[in-house]
Protein backbone atom coordinates (compact mmCIF):
# COMPACT_ATOMS: atom_id res chain seq x y z
CA UNK A 1 0.00 0.00 0.00
CA UNK A 2 1.36 3.57 -1.15
CA UNK A 3 1.28 6.23 1.98
CA UNK A 4 0.08 9.87 1.18
CA UNK A 5 2.64 12.03 2.46
CA UNK A 6 1.79 15.24 5.00
CA UNK A 7 3.64 18.00 5.10
CA UNK A 8 3.87 20.96 8.20
CA UNK A 9 3.96 24.72 6.92
CA UNK A 10 3.78 26.48 9.83
CA UNK A 11 0.10 25.88 11.29
CA UNK A 12 -1.08 24.36 8.34
CA UNK A 13 -0.59 20.60 6.98
CA UNK A 14 -0.29 19.82 3.44
CA UNK A 15 -1.27 17.00 1.37
CA UNK A 16 -0.79 16.74 -2.03
CA UNK A 17 -2.60 13.32 -3.02
CA UNK A 18 -0.17 11.86 -5.96
CA UNK A 19 -0.75 8.01 -6.10
CA UNK A 20 -3.73 6.32 -7.30
CA UNK A 21 -5.97 5.77 -4.34
CA UNK A 22 -6.69 2.39 -2.90
CA UNK A 23 -9.02 2.38 0.17
CA UNK A 24 -6.21 0.90 2.47
CA UNK A 25 -4.47 4.51 1.25
CA UNK A 26 -6.93 6.98 2.29
CA UNK A 27 -7.68 5.23 5.26
CA UNK A 28 -4.06 5.45 6.40
CA UNK A 29 -4.40 9.16 5.22
CA UNK A 30 -6.83 9.44 7.85
CA UNK A 31 -5.48 8.15 10.87
CA UNK A 32 -1.89 10.05 9.91
CA UNK A 33 -3.93 13.12 9.55
CA UNK A 34 -5.20 12.92 12.79
CA UNK A 35 -1.81 11.88 14.65
CA UNK A 36 -1.08 15.14 12.98
CA UNK A 37 -3.40 16.90 14.11
CA UNK A 38 -2.76 16.01 17.89
CA UNK A 39 0.40 15.91 17.78
CA UNK A 40 1.31 19.62 15.97
CA UNK A 41 -1.79 21.48 17.07
CA UNK A 42 -1.92 22.36 13.60
CA UNK A 43 -5.21 24.76 12.81
CA UNK A 44 -5.45 23.91 9.20
CA UNK A 45 -5.41 21.08 6.50
CA UNK A 46 -5.06 21.22 2.62
CA UNK A 47 -5.48 18.43 0.64
CA UNK A 48 -4.80 19.00 -2.93
CA UNK A 49 -6.55 16.79 -5.15
CA UNK A 50 -5.20 18.28 -8.42
CA UNK A 51 -4.15 15.07 -9.83
CA UNK A 52 -7.10 12.67 -8.24
CA UNK A 53 -8.64 11.68 -11.47
CA UNK A 54 -11.86 10.31 -9.90
CA UNK A 55 -13.58 10.69 -6.74
CA UNK A 56 -16.27 7.87 -5.46
CA UNK A 57 -18.38 7.00 -2.51
CA UNK A 58 -15.33 5.92 -0.86
CA UNK A 59 -13.04 8.35 -1.34
CA UNK A 60 -15.35 11.04 -0.73
CA UNK A 61 -16.95 9.57 2.43
CA UNK A 62 -13.24 9.70 3.36
CA UNK A 63 -12.58 13.19 2.61
CA UNK A 64 -15.81 14.07 4.11
CA UNK A 65 -14.77 12.28 7.63
CA UNK A 66 -11.25 13.90 7.73
CA UNK A 67 -12.91 17.34 7.23
CA UNK A 68 -14.86 16.37 10.79
CA UNK A 69 -11.91 14.57 12.32
CA UNK A 70 -9.81 17.89 12.04
CA UNK A 71 -12.78 19.89 13.56
CA UNK A 72 -12.45 17.99 16.49
CA UNK A 73 -9.20 19.03 17.00
CA UNK A 74 -10.20 22.68 16.17
CA UNK A 75 -8.42 22.53 12.84
CA UNK A 76 -10.60 23.43 9.34
CA UNK A 77 -10.24 21.26 6.06
CA UNK A 78 -10.30 22.78 2.67
CA UNK A 79 -9.97 20.54 -0.08
CA UNK A 80 -8.55 22.13 -3.08
CA UNK A 81 -7.86 21.13 -6.93
CA UNK A 82 -10.81 19.31 -7.90
CA UNK A 83 -10.90 18.62 -11.73
CA UNK A 84 -14.12 19.90 -13.51
CA UNK A 85 -14.83 15.91 -14.73
CA UNK A 86 -14.53 15.24 -11.16
CA UNK A 87 -16.74 17.63 -9.77
CA UNK A 88 -19.10 16.80 -12.42
CA UNK A 89 -19.26 13.10 -11.64
CA UNK A 90 -19.60 13.55 -8.24
CA UNK A 91 -22.94 15.58 -8.07
CA UNK A 92 -24.40 12.74 -10.65
CA UNK A 93 -22.97 10.11 -7.99
CA UNK A 94 -25.08 11.52 -5.94
CA UNK A 95 -22.38 12.72 -3.33
CA UNK A 96 -22.69 16.63 -2.14
CA UNK A 97 -19.99 17.04 0.33
CA UNK A 98 -21.76 18.83 2.27
CA UNK A 99 -19.94 20.39 5.03
CA UNK A 100 -16.44 19.84 3.27
CA UNK A 101 -14.75 23.45 2.00
CA UNK A 102 -14.08 23.98 -1.49
CA UNK A 103 -11.16 26.42 -2.71
CA UNK A 104 -10.07 26.24 -6.70
CA UNK A 105 -6.34 26.18 -5.34
CA UNK A 106 -3.67 25.97 -2.86
CA UNK A 107 -3.07 29.57 -2.92
CA UNK A 108 -6.69 30.04 -2.64
CA UNK A 109 -7.43 27.50 0.12
CA UNK A 110 -4.50 28.64 2.42
CA UNK A 111 -6.03 32.33 1.73
CA UNK A 112 -9.42 30.57 3.05
CA UNK A 113 -7.95 29.00 6.43
CA UNK A 114 -6.35 32.55 7.00
CA UNK A 115 -9.49 34.34 7.07
CA UNK A 116 -8.64 36.78 4.38
CA UNK A 117 -11.19 34.86 1.19
CA UNK B 1 -11.11 -8.98 -23.97
CA UNK B 2 -9.44 -8.34 -20.50
CA UNK B 3 -10.05 -10.46 -17.37
CA UNK B 4 -9.06 -8.66 -14.16
CA UNK B 5 -9.20 -10.63 -10.87
CA UNK B 6 -11.02 -8.57 -7.60
CA UNK B 7 -9.14 -9.66 -4.35
CA UNK B 8 -7.59 -6.48 -2.85
CA UNK B 9 -7.92 -2.78 -2.85
CA UNK B 10 -5.14 -2.62 -5.38
CA UNK B 11 -6.70 -4.98 -7.49
CA UNK B 12 -9.50 -2.33 -7.82
CA UNK B 13 -7.58 0.53 -8.37
CA UNK B 14 -5.87 -1.98 -11.74
CA UNK B 15 -9.45 -2.27 -13.03
CA UNK B 16 -9.95 1.08 -12.78
CA UNK B 17 -6.63 1.75 -15.25
CA UNK B 18 -7.68 -0.71 -17.09
CA UNK B 19 -11.43 0.61 -17.74
CA UNK B 20 -9.56 4.14 -17.95
CA UNK B 21 -7.27 3.16 -20.64
CA UNK B 22 -9.68 1.39 -22.52
CA UNK B 23 -12.38 4.38 -22.22
CA UNK B 24 -10.16 6.93 -23.71
CA UNK B 25 -8.49 4.60 -26.54
CA UNK B 26 -12.63 4.47 -27.33
CA UNK B 27 -12.63 7.91 -27.86
CA UNK B 28 -14.94 8.87 -24.94
CA UNK B 29 -15.23 12.12 -23.46
CA UNK B 30 -12.68 13.18 -20.54
CA UNK B 31 -16.18 13.47 -18.81
CA UNK B 32 -17.46 10.28 -19.76
CA UNK B 33 -14.33 8.35 -19.01
CA UNK B 34 -14.35 9.89 -15.11
CA UNK B 35 -17.92 9.01 -14.89
CA UNK B 36 -17.75 5.34 -16.32
CA UNK B 37 -14.18 4.77 -13.97
CA UNK B 38 -15.86 6.31 -10.82
CA UNK B 39 -19.00 3.26 -11.58
CA UNK B 40 -16.21 0.68 -12.11
CA UNK B 41 -14.67 1.58 -9.02
CA UNK B 42 -18.10 1.35 -6.78
CA UNK B 43 -18.70 -1.75 -8.66
CA UNK B 44 -15.18 -3.45 -8.26
CA UNK B 45 -15.30 -2.70 -4.86
CA UNK B 46 -18.42 -3.91 -3.97
CA UNK B 47 -17.72 -6.93 -5.15
CA UNK B 48 -14.63 -7.44 -3.30
CA UNK B 49 -16.36 -6.13 -0.19
CA UNK B 50 -20.01 -7.27 -0.44
CA UNK B 51 -19.12 -10.31 -3.04
CA UNK B 52 -15.86 -11.66 -1.30
CA UNK B 53 -14.41 -10.73 -4.45
CA UNK B 54 -14.91 -11.42 -8.31
CA UNK B 55 -13.41 -10.55 -11.27
CA UNK B 56 -14.33 -7.33 -14.20
CA UNK B 57 -14.12 -8.01 -17.58
CA UNK B 58 -13.65 -4.55 -20.12
CA UNK B 59 -14.68 -4.90 -23.85
CA UNK B 60 -14.70 -2.85 -26.31
CA UNK B 61 -18.32 -2.60 -27.99
CA UNK B 62 -19.95 -1.38 -30.96
CA UNK B 63 -23.74 -0.04 -31.10
CA UNK B 64 -26.10 -0.50 -33.62
CA UNK B 65 -25.74 2.65 -35.32
CA UNK B 66 -21.86 2.10 -35.31
CA UNK B 67 -20.90 3.90 -32.79
CA UNK B 68 -18.12 2.99 -29.99
CA UNK B 69 -18.44 2.23 -26.52
CA UNK B 70 -16.78 0.22 -23.69
CA UNK B 71 -18.48 -2.68 -21.51
CA UNK B 72 -17.75 -3.90 -18.24
CA UNK B 73 -18.36 -6.67 -16.86
CA UNK B 74 -18.05 -7.58 -12.71
CA UNK B 75 -18.73 -10.58 -11.31
CA UNK B 76 -18.77 -12.55 -8.34
CA UNK B 77 -19.43 -16.37 -6.41
CA UNK B 78 -20.54 -13.66 -3.19
CA UNK B 79 -24.32 -14.27 -0.67
CA UNK B 80 -25.88 -11.81 -4.11
CA UNK B 81 -28.43 -10.07 -3.06
CA UNK B 82 -31.98 -10.93 -2.12
CA UNK B 83 -34.16 -7.36 -3.08
CA UNK B 84 -32.55 -5.43 -6.48
CA UNK B 85 -34.43 -2.64 -5.81
CA UNK B 86 -33.94 -2.05 -2.41
CA UNK B 87 -29.80 -2.55 -3.14
CA UNK B 88 -30.43 -0.18 -5.82
CA UNK B 89 -32.26 2.74 -3.40
CA UNK B 90 -30.17 5.61 -3.35
CA UNK B 91 -28.89 5.77 0.45
CA UNK B 92 -29.87 1.89 1.07
CA UNK B 93 -26.69 0.09 2.19
CA UNK B 94 -26.77 -3.43 4.20
CA UNK B 95 -23.97 -1.83 6.39
CA UNK B 96 -21.14 0.90 6.86
CA UNK B 97 -21.06 2.38 3.24
CA UNK B 98 -23.10 5.61 1.93
CA UNK B 99 -26.03 3.20 0.08
CA UNK B 100 -24.83 5.32 -3.39
CA UNK B 101 -22.42 3.03 -5.31
CA UNK B 102 -24.69 0.59 -6.85
CA UNK B 103 -27.26 3.76 -7.74
CA UNK B 104 -24.82 6.21 -8.35
CA UNK B 105 -22.99 3.91 -10.84
CA UNK B 106 -26.44 3.49 -12.76
CA UNK B 107 -26.91 6.89 -13.34
CA UNK B 108 -23.18 7.24 -14.36
CA UNK B 109 -23.53 4.83 -16.71
CA UNK B 110 -25.66 4.52 -20.75
CA UNK B 111 -26.61 0.49 -19.70
CA UNK B 112 -27.00 -0.96 -16.83
CA UNK B 113 -28.05 -4.74 -15.93
CA UNK B 114 -28.35 -6.24 -12.67
CA UNK B 115 -28.67 -10.22 -12.09
CA UNK B 116 -28.54 -11.34 -8.71
CA UNK B 117 -29.89 -14.17 -6.59
CA UNK B 118 -29.82 -15.05 -2.94
CA UNK B 119 -26.50 -18.09 -2.51
CA UNK B 120 -25.51 -17.65 -6.43
CA UNK B 121 -23.55 -14.54 -6.75
CA UNK B 122 -24.10 -11.24 -8.34
CA UNK B 123 -23.28 -10.29 -11.97
CA UNK B 124 -23.62 -6.35 -13.02
CA UNK B 125 -23.13 -5.59 -17.07
CA UNK B 126 -22.83 -1.50 -17.56
CA UNK B 127 -22.16 0.24 -21.27
CA UNK B 128 -21.14 3.96 -21.68
CA UNK B 129 -21.55 4.76 -25.45
CA UNK B 130 -19.38 7.18 -27.18
CA UNK B 131 -20.86 10.71 -28.06
N1 LIG C 1 -21.70 -7.69 -5.34
C1 LIG C 1 -22.58 -7.67 -4.31
N2 LIG C 1 -22.85 -8.80 -3.61
C2 LIG C 1 -23.71 -8.78 -2.56
N3 LIG C 1 -24.38 -7.68 -2.14
C3 LIG C 1 -24.15 -6.53 -2.79
C4 LIG C 1 -23.25 -6.45 -3.91
N4 LIG C 1 -23.24 -5.17 -4.37
C5 LIG C 1 -24.09 -4.48 -3.57
N5 LIG C 1 -24.64 -5.28 -2.63
C6 LIG C 1 -25.64 -4.90 -1.60
O1 LIG C 1 -26.29 -3.72 -2.01
C7 LIG C 1 -26.14 -2.70 -1.03
C8 LIG C 1 -26.04 -1.36 -1.71
O2 LIG C 1 -24.81 -1.26 -2.45
P1 LIG C 1 -24.15 0.16 -2.65
O3 LIG C 1 -22.89 -0.02 -3.41
O4 LIG C 1 -25.19 1.06 -3.23
O5 LIG C 1 -23.88 0.65 -1.16
P2 LIG C 1 -22.71 0.26 -0.17
O6 LIG C 1 -21.69 -0.58 -0.87
O7 LIG C 1 -23.34 -0.34 1.05
O8 LIG C 1 -22.11 1.67 0.21
P3 LIG C 1 -21.23 2.64 -0.73
O9 LIG C 1 -22.05 3.89 -0.90
O10 LIG C 1 -19.99 2.90 0.04
O11 LIG C 1 -20.98 1.94 -2.02
C9 LIG C 1 -24.89 -3.09 -0.24
O12 LIG C 1 -24.92 -2.54 1.06
C10 LIG C 1 -24.99 -4.61 -0.26
O13 LIG C 1 -25.85 -5.07 0.75
MG1 LIG D 1 -20.82 0.03 -2.64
Amino acid sequence: MERVPILKIGKTLFVSIQIDLQDESVMQLQEDLAEELAGTGAHGVIIDITAVEIVDSFIGRMLATIGSISRLFDAETVLVGMRPAVAITLTELGLSLRGVRTALNAEKGLALLNGSA
Amino acid sequence: MEELPIRTGNDVVRVRQQVRAVAAESGLSLVDQTKLVTAASELARNALVHGGGGMARVDVVTSGAGKPGVRIGFTDDGPGIADVDQALTDGWTSGGGLGLGLSGARRLVDEFELNSKPGSGTSVVVVKWSR
